[in-house]
């Protein structure tokens, strides 16, 4: 079979590469395989030709409720988080040309982390209870992951975007951010410490309907928007210099690719929290198995994240029940031997 | 007749000059290379022309018009710049590497035209990399790499090639490969090539035109069997050395003065000039 598929109609054309499609088909299938068994599982297990009859409204009324009230939007959230997380982690990649990039490591989830922990710490009374709805909630951490986007991009622009400035600047923020989350966590009461300790490791536990549909009409409006400028994408990892010798402009890319990367993570960490390491791991996995194309990477990441995320939440509501542990907790247990074997690998550059 | 040309050109990093007021002329259809010390602004020149380095004053000229004024695009189909140690991202084959090339001709509807094909199959074939297409690029050899970026300038299909030291990190067979390489390439199809060269002697055999760069002018410039002399390489390097001509090729050769084994008279002298 022929490698590449050249895709002519009318004005439009594409190359394709049959090795992408194929993989991007069989991660499909793996998503649903990783939606029906995670569905499925819990403290009432349903089989799975129950779990698709639920789907449509046509199960028993237990499975119903149970599949379509609890265990399905959580579950997509956790999709829908983990695939914005991983395709904001391979856009960043590009931007900095370096595989180690991730929202995590510019700043963007810890800055979103800041302002939450604040919006708990300025609006909880001494009671206990929130003087503002908790709805307020996923807005206060996407404006602090904007905040920080800005921030990183105002402070690392002058004298043109230069990939280690953007990462230098972003980790001082980072744990600027980091410093002044654990001061007023330190300083709030315990009940704030311990509700805002689980939406900083990153859980999908009470996820509703509204939250799903907002999140994944954000996601799928973004991801369009990374998939139409992935040639650009492709040109900006060749280096500055090739960058404009073809044609292309690098701060005004580099700029509307770090908004959508930035706009992508809001959205994540404002419904599921940090959920740490997806934004690393998912693209590299996917380079590993498409190559470089952005056009193939994109929606191969998407999927891997989704999984990733999927999994860890599988795992963290199954594993110790009917205690719950955030899914970002399993996402670092495997994310974070990941890190140090890329940090090991890329040792000798 | 010179289409590209740096007129009045000034550029600074900060408060260092690196060019003051330079003039110069690229002869069309001929191989140009820029020689002078370390330092002293032939790369700077080369990205100048190339509109990656903004100058402070004057402008380079494009078909007589400047190219501050052209856009961005269009040059990108007149001419290409290869930077000196390009890196591929992780991951990337050749084939992709080399379709990166026709990104100016691109559009986010056309993405893969006829012509893009074409114009791909051909850089592979005279670069000789076709049958490396399917290969991650960072499992090349140095020699192979450098024909494959060559592979992607010429993807771009511009009558201006820029090469920063196209021969950097290559051992002497591989440099003489790529300079045959450039070399077939301005003979058949008569691109104009300009490059920064380090070494004297393989600029004199390759050069129709030597430039040579000394305190942020032209200090010298032509043929290099007329421009080329001890008095010019003190002046410009400010080192002695002897010409001779090539045995084979009969083009200018600087044996620089110094030290080392002195076989021709029996005992290890310093020839000092």
């Amino acid at each position: 079979m022929k490698k590449y598929i050249p895709v002519r109609f009318r004005n439009f054309s594409v190359l394709a590469s049959s090795r992408a499609i194929w993989i991007t088909v069989i991660l499909m299938v793996l998503f649903l395989v990783v939606l029906v068994v995670s569905v499925g599982l819990g403290d009432i297990k349903i089989a799975p030709a129950e779990v698709f009859k639920s789907f449509f409204g046509t199960g028993s009324d237990l499975h119903n409720l149970v599949v379509r009230t609890f265990r399905l939007p959580r579950i997509l959230l956790a999709a829908f988080a983990g695939a914005a997380l991983a395709v904001a982690g391979a856009i960043l990649q590009g931007i900095i040309r370096n595989p180690l990039a991730s929202p995590d490591i510019i700043g963007l989830t810890s800055g979103a982390s800041l302002t939450t922990v604040g919006f708990l710490a300025i609006f909880t009374t001494s009671d206990n209870a929130l003087t503002v709805s908790i709805n307020w909630l996923p807005l206060a951490s996407f404006l602090g992951a904007l905040l920080t986007g800005i921030l990183v991009y105002r402070l690392s622009e002058k004298n043109g975007l230069s990939q280690f400035k953007i990462v230098l600047i972003g980790i001082g923020l980072a744990a600027g951010a980091e410093a002044v989350t654990n001061l007023i966590m330190v300083m709030g009461s315990i009940y704030i410490a311990s509700r805002a300790n689980i939406w900083l490791v990153g859980s999908v536990n009470g996820a509703n309907w509204p939250e799903v549909v907002i999140l994944m009409i954000w996601f799928f409006i973004l991801f369009i928007m990374a998939l139409l400028l992935s040639r650009r994408l492709n040109i900006l990892e060749l280096g500055d210099t090739i960058t404009v010798s073809v044609g292309s402009s690098t701060s005004k890319d580099k700029k509307i690719l770090l908004i959508i990367s930035t706009a992508l993570t809001g959205g994540a960490v404002a419904f599921a929290g940090g959920i740490g390491f997806v934004g690393l791991m998912a693209p590299h996995m996917a380079r590993k198995l498409v190559g470089s194309a952005y056009g193939a990477l994109i929606p191969v990441s998407a999927l891997l994240g989704a999984m990733i995320v999927m999994i860890s939440d599988l795992i963290g509501r199954t594993l110790f029940a009917p205690i719950e542990v955030p899914a970002g907790v399993f996402s670092a247990i495997i994310g974070a031997p990941y890190f140090i074997y890329l940090l090991y690998k890329s040792r000798n550059i | 007749m010179s289409i590209l040309e740096a007129k009045d050109l000034s550029v600074s990093y900060g408060d260092t000059n690196i060019l003051d007021e330079l003039n110069l002329k690229i002869p069309k259809g001929k191989i140009t290379v820029f020689i002078g010390k370390n330092g002293c602004g032939k790369s700077t020149l080369l990205s100048t022309f190339a509109r990656i380095t903004k100058p402070t004053k004057g402008s380079i000229i494009l078909d007589g018009k400047s190219i501050a004024k052209i856009s961005t695009k269009k040059i990108a189909r007149e001419l290409a710049l290869l930077p000196q140690g390009p890196s591929a991202p992780e991951g990337m084959n050749v084939l992709q590497l080399v379709k990166q090339g026709r990104y100016p001709y691109q559009n986010w509807m056309k993405q893969w035209s006829r012509e893009d094909e074409e114009a791909v199959s051909k850089a592979l074939s005279v670069t000789g990399t076709a049958e490396l297409a399917d290969r991650p690029v960072e499992d090349l050899s140095g020699g192979q790499k450098q024909r494959v970026w060559i592979a992607m300038v010429l993807a771009q299909d511009t009558d201006t090639i820029l090469l920063d030291e196209p021969t950097t990190y290559l051992d002497l067979s591989h440099q003489i490969e790529i300079l045959d390489l450039l070399y077939d390439l301005n003979q058949n199809e008569n691109r104009t090539i300009v490059m920064v060269l380090h070494d004297l002697n393989l600029a004199c055999r390759y050069a129709d035109h030597i430039v040579a760069i000394q305190d942020k002018h032209v200090f010298a410039q032509g043929a290099p069997e007329e421009i080329m002399s001890c008095d010019l390489v003190k002046d410009v390097f400010g080192m002695d050395v002897n010409i001779v001509n090539c045995p084979l090729f009969g083009t200018p050769m600087c044996i620089p003065y110094g030290k080392g084994r002195n076989v021709k008279e029996g005992r290890c002298t310093a020839v000092a000039y």
